[in-house]
């Protein structure tokens, strides 16, 4: 059995408390609050507590899935970013570069967001760049 | 934030608006608490009963939309007092004329006509704050979610300069962030006029500064010309973009064609979702990277799986500009990748360069290299698990705990008078009730990710609308468990919870429950500067819903009598 304590941040709200995933053999099987960190100071609250719950939820997706006949359908990564690639690349030289937009995400990482505002600034060429945080 | 989350213990007097602290930003409403029993005062201004509002010294119960009227009321106040701060106005502000002129005429009188605030508490709430010591002004999406969202945020800093709460620990304004990420994907350049650290797309030394580290411009000024799949970028563009709900209205009349959506679920969280679903269709190509099958995901024509925070390594920027290492516990669940390594390979994939990121790590240090604010941070330094808040320009920099200690970004701080503007949608004779939206303990933001978890969802497994007891009799409620909810733009059907927690005439909806979604009525009304939906207000009605227990029982006591 290999057990293994990773301190990161929690996923839900802006307080950033730090916590630790416990895993045993590649499964988070709990929760546990940081001691020695500024906010959280050894405590969470009970969403944090919870914050591996939805992790290995039978609903994660699990392929990248593409619409064929109406319907979502499982298929490769390659095939997938082809046609991500094909068709961005198609709508942009034909509609131009702002026709394009692009959400970033108050979810993901930092280097995430801004990796995905260089795509949308250097690659397609557009600042039709934000994110939810107003709503 | 301009401070930080542990300063608020040594605060001398908190004011709490628009924020449901203790259930959207728990750690936060514990420190306010152990403020108040080292004897703080509190006070919070609400139209609903919380947590916080029961262990206030004040608790003020506003009308949704008459945030600026009562801010006003409280400078009308502090100034006819004498309880402004004169040398702090002298020394480090301009524009306070223009101020006194605008909220001169803001009587508590004439205050409580507007926000329905009695004029005595709105006097002994202006004392309050101004007599402390180190006040902080603590607010949330209560005050941004209005026509009037920058009005209020200005607003509330007219009233922190005024007394000289900015600058010193424990005092400030201290907008809280809702999701955990909100202020790093705002630092990172997540909107469509500036580049990471809030440099602007419109100045032409910051864009020839990005053209190049980009390779847009080669080292002797020459261009790169890109591969086959794109017209290539010859030179970033200096024009603002489009905000996310200028995106969805243009998606609808078809100047937008393409939206990639990575991990952002616009159809539960737009305001009126009906409108936005019908714009979406009208794509001609939805990617949605994310980790669920989310409403928005659903009418993708592409879905790419991203890993959850638990499967990568990265930073977050907490809501008092922390910045915090994100570090992978588990491998990717299925063929699931890290939004980053998803964004390298497409870019790869369309032939760009400048995406050979081999770990977040290295993401890092081209940040920190083209993002003044960020300039100090490298994975080496938070490892030894500092607590860096930005601005931290450089290597040796110890990060910022609060902001605008000797001097604002500008310089002075400016006064801004503003004038009160009644909400964009008001309750009449057709929707005679004020509808307000919000958050609960149990869930977070569209329900994507605590709804899935099993504890959480059992505590509020339903959405609900809290109606006072007096509304409860006029609509008739008397024992029927569920209503219909109309606006002008949708309707949906919920449960009822009577209770005096909510002001008469207003009634409240939490905003996680997709079969039940509160913005489907809400208004897309927005902010001219700030383009933020007015989700706080808008007017609507209740009718009972057809209870087929209800009626036998009815039936049966009509035919007995
Ligand atoms: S544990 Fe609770 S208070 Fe802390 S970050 Fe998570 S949701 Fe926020």
């Amino acid at each position: 059995m290999d057990y293994k304590n990773i301190q990161t941040i929690c996923p839900y709200c802006g307080c950033g408390c730090a916590l630790n995933l416990e895993v045993i053999d590649g499964e988070i099987v709990g929760v546990l609050p940081a001691n020695d960190h500024p906010v959280s100071q050894g405590s969470l609250c009970i969403k944090g507590w919870n914050a591996h719950a939805f992790v290995g939820h039978e609903d994660r997706l699990k392929k990248p899935l593409i619409r064929k006949n109406g319907q979502l359908e499982e298929v490769s990564w390659n095939e997938a970013l082809k046609l991500v690639a094909k068709n961005l690349g198609s709508i942009q030289k034909k509609h131009g570069a702002d026709s394009i937009g692009v959400l970033t995400s108050a979810k993901c990482t930092n280097e995430e967001n801004y990796l995905l505002q260089k795509f949308a600034r250097a690659v397609i060429g557009t600042n039709n760049v934000d994110h939810c945080a107003r709503l | 934030m301009t401070n930080s989350i542990p300063e608020f213990e040594d605060a001398d007097c908190v004011l709490i608006t628009g924020s449901n602290t203790s259930e959207a930003h728990p750690l936060i409403s514990t420190r306010i608490m152990r403020a108040k029993a080292k004897g703080a005062k509190i006070v919070v201004v609400d139209p609903r009963t919380t947590q916080m509002s029961l262990l206030a010294n004040l608790h003020l119960k506003q009308q949704p939309g008459s945030d600026v009227a009562w801010i006003n009321g409280m400078m009308n106040v502090i100034i006819n007092e004498g309880l402004a701060d004169d040398v702090f106005i002298e020394k480090r502000t301009e524009g306070f004329d223009e101020l006194k002129a605008a909220v001169a005429e803001f009587t508590p009188e004439y205050v409580e006509e507007i926000s329905g605030i009695p004029a005595y508490d709105l006097v002994a709430a202006a004392k309050m704050y101004a007599e402390a010591d180190a006040a902080s002004i603590v607010y949330s999406m209560g005050i941004t979610q209005h026509i009037t969202g920058v009005d209020n945020v200005l607003s509330c800093a007219n009233l922190a300069m005024l007394t000289g709460n900015m600058g010193r620990p424990s005092t400030g304004v201290n907008p809280l962030r809702g999701q955990n990420n909100v202020q790093g994907a705002c630092d990172m350049g997540g909107l469509p006029n500036v580049y990471p650290g809030y440099q602007k797309v419109s100045d032409p030394d910051i864009q020839a500064k990005f053209e190049k580290a980009w390779g847009i411009r080669t080292e002797n000024g020459g261009r790169k010309t890109g591969s086959g799949l794109l017209s290539p970028v010859t030179g970033l563009s200096d024009k603002v973009g489009l905000t996310v709900t200028e995106m969805v209205e243009l998606a609808g009349s078809g100047e937008v064609k393409t939206l990639y959506i990575m991990g952002e679920n616009p159809l539960m969280a737009d305001a009126d979702i009906n409108h936005a679903k019908k714009c979406l269709k009208n794509l001609d190509f939805l990617v949605v990277q994310d980790i669920f099958l989310t409403e928005t995901a659903e009418i993708a024509d592409v879905v790419l799986p991203g890993a959850s925070f638990a499967e990568k390594d990265g930073t977050f920027t907490a809501t008092d500009r922390r910045v915090q290492l994100v570090n992978q516990a588990i491998e990717p669940v299925g063929e699931s990748k890290a939004d980053w390594e998803i964004i390298n390979m497409l870019a790869k994939e369309m032939g760009a360069s400048g995406f050979d990121f081999s770990s977040p790590e290295e993401i890092m240090a081209e940040i920190a290299a083209l993002t003044p604010i960020y300039g100090g941070y490298s994975y080496e330094r938070l490892k030894n698990g500092n607590v860096l808040q930005w601005p931290c320009p450089d290597a040796e920099h110890p990060g910022t705990p609060y902001l605008h200690k000797d001097k604002f970004s500008r310089g002075l701080g400016k006064f801004h008078g503003i004038e009160y503007k009644a909400p964009a949608e008001s309750a009449d004779d057709d929707y005679p009730l004020t509808l307000t939206t919000g958050r609960i303990m149990f869930h977070f933001h569209t329900g994507t990710m605590s709804r899935r978890a099993e504890k959480l969802n059992k505590e509020v497994p339903e959405a609900y609308v809290e109606i006072h007891p007096e509304d409860a009799i006029k609509v008739g409620i008397n024992g029927h468990k569920r209503v219909t909810v109309s606006s002008r733009r949708g309707e949906i059907e919920l449960a009822t919870r009577v209770t005096d927690r909510i002001k008469p005439g207003v009634v409240f909806i939490p905003f996680h429950f997709a079969e039940a979604a509160a913005n489907a009525l809400t208004n897309s009304a927005f902010d001219p500067v700030a383009k933020i939906p007015e989700y706080k207000v808008c007017a609507v009605k209740i009718q009972t819903t057809a209870d087929p227990v209800l009626e036998v029982c009815n039936e049966s006591y009509k035919s007995k009598n």
